[in-house]
């Protein structure tokens, strides 16, 4: 077993755990924790698979501002009667669900035929970077828009009106 | 090397655990949690797809990088749902947010 191999089934575990924490755990701050750990293990799931980049931008945004937010909104919400339940009453029929699905997943994956070949490094940053800013201009500019418009929607839907002042 | 169907699996079972999170917690924090494992199983299957079929191309690294932002911009406004939600009614538990059930 080569290194990559083995860093890849070692992160692999790790992310797989932290995402059974992340639904299972009792406490909102521990899922948050949990959930902590799998994206930076996900980050390394992308080095592994030639993607440097995208696993630094999945550190810095999601390792970074996204966690921060969750834990704002945990902090935010705590109510004095914590612990509560954190589980619907229905959650055997989505344990039943999810198995389901990955059923279904499965049986794609052993019923196809994948390529046998050997994954490649994808062109350095530079490509990227272009490809970006030509090929994929228009979806950017909408990409830019939508987080403009997903901010200012966040600030009037969370201020607090007139009455409540 | 690390066969493509490994990869994928890891994935898969990384979107039914964020599945299952979805439909069984009932804090939405944690449904809003479990959303993001689903995001980032797809990312991995972007990101696999693209470094095994493609690497010349390189269009799914580009499809992550927009599925993050997307993420992102969902992160923050869930919370300022989750916030004006709790501010309304007290109660962060989606269960008990049923106004406009039949």
């Amino acid at each position: 077993m080569t290194p990559l191999q083995l860093l890849f089934y070692v992160v692999s575990v790790i992310m797989l755990a932290a995402a059974v924490g992340v639904v299972v755990a009792r406490s909102v701050i521990y899922s948050a924790v949990f959930l902590l750990v799998a994206l930076l293990a996900a980050a390394g799931l992308f080095v592994v698979l030639f993607a440097p980049f995208l696993a630094i931008v999945q550190v810095l945004l999601y390792g970074g501002a996204v966690i921060i937010v969750l834990f704002f909104a945990v902090m935010l919400t705590r109510r004095p009667d914590d612990p509560q339940k954190l589980d619907n009453p229905q959650w055997p029929l989505a344990v039943v669900a999810a198995v389901l699905v990955f059923g279904a997943f499965a049986s794609i994956l052993l019923g196809a035929r994948w390529v046998t070949k050997a994954p490649g490094p994808a062109p350095d940053l530079a490509a990227l970077g272009d490809s970006l800013f030509t090929q994929w201009a228009v979806p950017f500019e909408i990409a830019s828009l939508l987080l403009l418009v997903a901010l200012m929607g966040a600030i009037i839907i969370a201020r607090p009106g007139e009455k409540e002042e | 090397m690390i066969p493509l169907e490994a990869v994928l699996a890891v994935s898969a079972a990384l979107f039914c655990i964020g599945l299952y999170g979805v439909l069984a917690r009932r804090n939405a924090v944690l449904v809003l949690m479990s959303i993001e494992l689903m995001l980032n199983a797809v990312n991995v299957n972007l990101i696999a797809f693209t470094a095994y079929l493609a690497p010349a191309r390189n269009i799914g690294q580009i499809i992550a990088i927009f599925v993050i932002t997307v993420a992102a911009a969902e992160a923050g406004l869930a919370l300022a749902i989750i916030l004006r939600l709790y501010r309304n009614r007290g109660t962060v538990n989606v269960d008990e947010v049923d106004l406009m059930k039949w």
